[in-house]
């Protein structure tokens, strides 16, 4: 249990890279992989924590975390084939159309 | 014991449904009036069934509920759908489904080939339906429910013609001007529920059970203020003043309606209404008095309107109102026997005069429609010489005039007799008696005189259309014509059940069977007035009853003898009469302006009052309010629109920036 900081510390590391890339990336797959990237990153604290703590309940969590993520990949995933199919492009900055 | 009375109401309804529902497809005419004219037949049938077991029951078991079902219970409230068989009911019932009867055979004739025949008939069964249930109900609810459909029944067939605009309007007046009765109806009825159940515990709106505890009652106060409620719904639907005004206006409809709703039943319906709540009316002097005065006083002065209208319709509308003016000079009078009685003879003599009017109307229409001349059929003026061309209809109509202008021995001399005998010798008004019978007995003058005017210019003399039209005027077929015989007869002898005490018992002791009849209805008034009699009652002598009943006859045939003088003998006479004295005959031409009165002093008022109310507070204040909440909500998001710039990484930089200052709030506070 000595090294939890290690575990947090990459967790963090994870979430921020996760984190830049949703705020400065145009394509939208990429921003996509970002956020699964922030999701994971969690995952690991949750597990990270769960061992430190001694309680069950963090790790039954990241399984519902990933299903929750592959029901999103689907959807995601969909739409952009579905706005592809409109636009010929998942540039997210083309994607403006529902605005003032 | 009267098992079967809830289908006296029933048979009009289920013809009501059938032709209202499918006489559209039905479109042959005999099937949708024999369904209209059977189902009233079936009526009539049980109608003559009831008052047969009636009258072999003794008099003092003369009193039934029927009860169908309950209707409203809540809390101590307490309505059901239950009948009330007793010997005022029957009278009424006989009256609608007997004369309803005789006027759907009419109508089948008179409305041939009309457009919407089907709707006429589904309305006159409707009307049927709620004129049955307004003298059935043995509660206050369910009559009123019977009273708001007849309204709503006249409404429609008023405006049966609704294509033209007179007609439309002449349907809207006499709904509003029934609505401000309505009202009164209304608010007399929770009076009186409310003063028995809240100071005597007594929750009930039954009639037999108010009259049991009328005693309960003190007199005048409350009662005077619950009376006069219940009599301004008398006077909307009975066309009294101050709410006559709709009734001549009603005449805009088919003349079976005229001669059904507007003279034989509908307006009938607050005379009926005083006579069932007698007990109520006779503990309220003053409400009496104004009853009596109102009476007298529309007697008079519709009579005096009647006098110099043209149109054959109005004529009757104006004497339909005068002769109801009689029946509540007969209830303000505590005479509610010969009241109803009056009521009964009236139906009679006022239907046949109506049907006689409308196969005259018919018959010039078609004569003006051959000779393409665009007359107006129903104005006297073009009429004259009718006589030898409708021998049938002329002999039936100068029966039900001299009926009405109370020569002896035809039915309405009996009634009228009986009413101004009445308003002379009550116990009630004191010296007011010789004001209110010199006002009915003029009123009576006033009747002879325009009812035989009306018979001279429209059967008398020469005819004023153009001789290709006189060829074509003809007698009516016999669906017609079998109607007014049976009227006529019945305006002839119906008077006879109902004859004066006094005439009776010169003629060797016959009973006023009538008036013995009504005896148990009005038997709570006269156990109160024989306990609290103030004023002695007058006894005049017979001498006098005679005098005045010679006065009375005298009058009458001075009417007449004018008519005959000015519209027969001499005709150029009301010609110089109206050179004469121009501005009475356009002031009475007008009907005194009442109308114009109305309209400068209620209807525009009313008016300006709604239009300020549109344009001034519903406009400006309400809208204004409605409309300015949304436009600052529309400026404000003007404004804060801008931020959805449609860019996801402005999006996700917010979001992000929101969960730093969140999170931050949290560890540095």
């Amino acid at each position: 249990m000595e090294n939890l900081n290690g575990y947090l510390i990459v967790s963090a590391i994870l979430f921020s890279i996760g984190t830049i890339g949703v705020l400065t990336r145009k394509n939208a797959i990429v921003i996509f992989m970002c956020v699964e990237l922030m999701l994971n990153a969690v995952n690991l604290t949750f597990v990270a924590l769960s061992r430190h703590l001694g309680n069950l309940d963090g790790q039954v969590f990241v399984f519902f975390v990933m299903t929750v993520a592959a029901a999103e990949a689907a959807v995601g995933l969909a739409l952009m084939i579905a706005f592809y199919n409109n636009r010929e492009t998942i540039d997210v900055t083309d994607m403006n159309s529902l605005k003032w | 014991m009267f098992d079967n009375v809830w289908l006296i109401p029933l048979f009009p309804l289920i013809g009501f449904l059938i032709n209202g529902l499918f006489g559209k497809k039905i479109k042959n005419e005999t099937v949708i009036g024999g369904i209209g004219a059977f189902a009233v037949l079936c009526s009539f049938v049980v109608s003559c069934m009831t008052i047969l077991r009636l009258l072999s029951l003794p008099i003092e078991e003369r009193l039934a509920e029927v009860k169908v079902f309950t209707w409203i219970t809540s809390g101590n409230f307490n309505a059901d759908i239950a009948f009330l068989v007793d010997p005022l009911s029957c009278v009424m019932i006989m009256v609608v489904t007997g004369v309803g009867f005789l006027i759907h055979l009419y109508s089948i004739g008179y409305m041939h080939g009309e457009e919407g025949f089907y709707r006429f008939f589904a309305y006159l069964n409707l009307f049927m339906f709620s004129m049955l249930l307004l003298v059935l109900g043995n509660n206050l609810l369910l009559m009123f429910v019977g009273w708001e459909g007849v309204g709503l029944c006249s409404y429609l067939l008023i405006g049966y013609y609704f294509h033209k605009k007179s007609a439309g309007d002449a349907g809207k007046k006499a709904f509003v001007m029934n609505r401000v009765g309505d009202f009164g109806f209304l608010l007399g009825g929770f009076a009186l529920f409310w003063y028995l159940g809240a100071s005597h515990n007594v929750w009930t709106i039954q009639f037999t059970e108010i009259a049991k505890n009328s005693h309960l009652l003190p007199t005048g106060g409350i009662v005077t203020v619950i009376t006069l409620c219940f009599f301004l719904g008398a006077t909307g639907k009975s066309a009294q003043i101050p709410l006559y005004t709709w009734l001549p206006d009603a005449m805009e409809g088919p003349t079976p309606v005229s001669a059904l709703i507007h003279a034989a039943t509908m307006v009938t319906a607050g005379v009926y209404m005083i006579a069932r709540m007698n007990f109520l009316f006779i503990r309220s002097p003053e409400t009496l008095m104004v009853v009596a005065v109102i009476g007298a006083c529309t007697a008079l002065f519709a009579a005096t309107i009647g006098t110099a209208q043209y149109d054959i319709k109005r004529v009757l509308a104006y004497s339909t109102v005068s002769q109801l003016g009689y029946m509540f000079l007969a209830m303000g009078a505590g005479a509610f026997a010969a009241g109803i009685f009056h009521l009964m003879t009236h139906a009679f003599f006022k239907a046949c005069l109506f049907l006689g009017s409308g196969a005259v109307i018919h018959s010039m229409h078609e004569a003006l429609h051959h000779a393409h001349s665009h007359d107006d059929p129903q104005d006297m003026r073009n009429m004259g010489g009718l006589k030898s061309k409708m021998p049938l209809t002329f002999m039936t109509f100068l029966l039900a005039t001299i009926a009405i202008a109370g020569i002896p021995g035809f039915s309405g001399f009996f009634s009228k007799d009986e009413i101004l005998w009445q308003a002379f010798s009550n116990q009630h008004h004191g010296s007011l008696n010789y004001l209110l019978w010199g006002m009915g007995a003029i009123a009576a003058g006033l009747t002879a005189f325009y009812m035989f005017r009306l018979v001279f210019m429209t059967f008398y003399g020469e005819s004023r259309i153009t001789p290709k039209a006189k060829d074509h005027l003809h007698e009516s077929p016999m669906i017609i014509v079998f109607p007014l015989l049976v009227l006529a007869a019945l305006s002839v002898i119906g008077g006879y059940i109902g004859m004066p005490k006094i005439i009776g018992d010169a003629l060797g002791g016959i009973p006023n069977y009538f008036e013995h009849y009504l005896e148990p209805v009005f038997r709570y008034s006269e156990e109160y007035l024989s306990q609290h009699s103030q004023h002695t009652a007058l006894h005049p002598s017979h001498a006098v009853e005679w005098g005045l009943m010679g006065l009375s006859v005298l009058i009458a045939l001075a009417g007449i003898t004018v008519a005959f003088t000015m519209y027969v003998k001499n005709r150029e006479l009301p010609s110089r009469f109206t050179a004469t004295f121009p501005a009475l005959h356009r002031a009475v031409y007008n009907k005194w302006y009442i109308d114009e009165l109305y309209d400068f002093a209620i209807v525009n008022p009313v008016k300006a009052a709604g239009r300020f109310l549109w344009k001034g507070f519903d406009v400006v204040i309400v809208d204004g309010a409605v409309n300015g909440v949304a436009n600052i909500v529309m400026a404000f998001a003007g404004v804060i629109r801008y931020l959805q710039s449609g860019f996801i990484y402005n999006y996700a930089w917010t979001m992000a920036f929101g969960v730093v200052v969140i999170l931050g709030y949290y560890l540095f506070k």
